[in-house]
């Protein structure tokens, strides 16, 4: 059994439940322990970088401090978490006179996905797929702060990531290849210039299609819901038909591995997936 | 490049604010317009990503702390990792909010600076982001009521949004935290 500590964030705890039920789903499935910080609070997201840095830095790094209590490594499923906790690591280790909390550096950051991809547990989702997601086209959506920036992130393929296609592939899922992996969709600007939003959920939404995708997959909580609940709104402005299902990297693993709730966590989409699923075979 | 800070100190004091506040060498943009070329919001600014840079060498103080540009960036980074010359254009545009909520000057964007300063009210009174009682205090200072109205009702039935912030324990740190921001600000 291996163990790990968990800052779930804010948006896993709302929006996002269904990531966070898949997340601990396909962890208990894998052997993977979960603790979650005790006393977590908010990174401060892109508000804190938005109007102060030492402000964004302290938000941060009170969570680093509360990890570094034990010697596991600290998984981050939301990108924006794991965006602002990095920036404090890179902080700690070039200028710690910014760091007011006692944080020694010591924490391991994971986000999810390049967790869920590390090759032992790899190996352990190749043993325990029961159900390949035969037939099933993706398109990989990495997003901009899972790969940028690469001096925070680390990931070298940052223009081209391809870590979420194998793993797809390894589900049985045929990731498609199209250019929009990494162009972002503004999720921060959803609440108050939600039209620049919309414009980019459109360009991404008809890139996924023309890609023949059957749904776009994500690890990213704000792109998720950016680009899940604005659909059936975009149709009315641009007169395309979208009905493409957003899902988590999670809820697939979880599908293949023959987890009992998918089917719950899929009825939280706005963009309902059961049908895709259905017609594919795999509900 | 190597910066004679001081030199541009005296002549340019906005240039040296924005370079020592980044540690960013922001005079070694060359104006190639590969910032603005991949930016995906470039089409709704003001200022181009490289005009910007080239407002900060000329001290432009004004023009860029009041410009809708600053707001509207998403912080995606892929003008930063595009950048010939290394520059960190996203963190110069953090250092530029900054600098634009200090100066008091009014923004080029209504709503934006509104969001963050009630996301952060929201971080210091409940430690964590609740999601709906945000978006009633978003709502409550812009005064847009029936925007995503129908959308928060189809989020609700899904079982999205949670109704009650959760419980933490962290209060005091919290508050010590923002103590020493405001005190700062006020500054």
């Amino acid at each position: 059994m291996k163990e790990i500590s968990y800052y779930p964030g804010c948006s896993l705890h709302g929006t996002a439940r269904e990531y966070d039920d898949s997340i601990r789903g396909v962890s208990k499935l894998l052997d993977i322990q979960l603790h979650e910080l005790e006393d977590w609070t908010c990174c401060g997201a892109s508000s804190a970088h938005c109007t102060d840095e030492e402000l964004a830095i302290e938000l941060a790094a009170r969570n680093l401090v509360i990890a570094e209590k034990n010697d596991r490594e600290l998984l981050v499923p939301c990108v924006a978490c794991y965006s602002r906790l990095k920036a404090v690591e890179k902080e700690a280790k070039e200028h710690p006179e910014k760091v007011h909390f006692s944080y020694q550096g010591n924490v391991s950051i994971r986000y999810a996905l390049d967790f869920f991809c590390d090759e032992p547990i790899l190996e352990e989702v190749k043993k325990k797929r029961t159900k390949p997601l035969s037939g099933l086209k993706v398109a990989c959506y990495y997003g901009c702060l899972t790969v940028r920036p690469p001096k925070v992130t680390g990931i070298r393929e940052y223009e081209n990531p391809r870590h979420m296609d194998r793993l797809m592939k390894l589900l049985g899922a045929d990731p498609v290849p199209w250019s929009y992996k990494t162009d972002c969709c503004g999720a921060s600007l959803v609440m108050t210039r939600t039209d620049i939003v919309k414009k980019l959920n459109d360009r991404l939404l008809s890139m996924a299609m023309e890609a023949e995708a059957d749904c776009l997959v994500t690890g990213c909580p704000m792109c998720q819901a950016n680009l899940d609940t604005r659909q059936e709104e975009l149709e009315k402005e641009t007169g395309k038909k979208y009905n493409l299902p957003i899902l988590y990297f999670t809820e697939l693993m979880g599908l293949a591995l023959g987890h009992r709730d998918a089917k719950k966590w899929f009825r939280r989409h706005i963009t309902d997936p059961m049908k895709v699923l259905r017609d594919k075979g795999l509900m | 490049m190597e910066l004679n800070v001081q030199a541009i100190q005296k002549e340019n004091p906005f240039l040296s604010e924005v370079v020592e506040a980044s540690g960013e060498k922001i005079q070694a943009c060359f104006q190639c317009q590969k910032c603005s070329a991949g930016c995906p919001i470039a089409y709704a600014m003001d200022i181009l990503p490289n005009q910007m840079l080239r407002h900060i060498q000329y001290g432009h103080r004004e023009k860029v702390l009041t410009s809708k540009t600053i707001w509207i960036c998403a912080s995606c980074y892929t003008c930063s990792v595009r950048c010939p010359n290394d520059i960190d254009i996203a963190k110069i545009m953090d250092v530029l909010r900054s600098l634009a909520l200090r100066s008091g000057a009014e923004p080029g964007e209504k709503d934006i600076p509104i969001f963050h300063s009630v996301f952060l009210e929201s971080i210091k009174s409940k430690g964590r982001i609740h999601e709906l009682s945000l978006i009633i205090q978003l709502k409550s200072k812009t005064k847009d009521f029936l925007r995503d109205a129908g959308l928060g009702w189809k989020m609700f039935l899904k079982g999205k949004i949670k109704l009650l912030p959760s419980r933490f324990g962290g209060g005091k740190e919290i508050q010590e935290i923002f103590n020493a921001f405001e005190k700062e600000e006020r500054r």
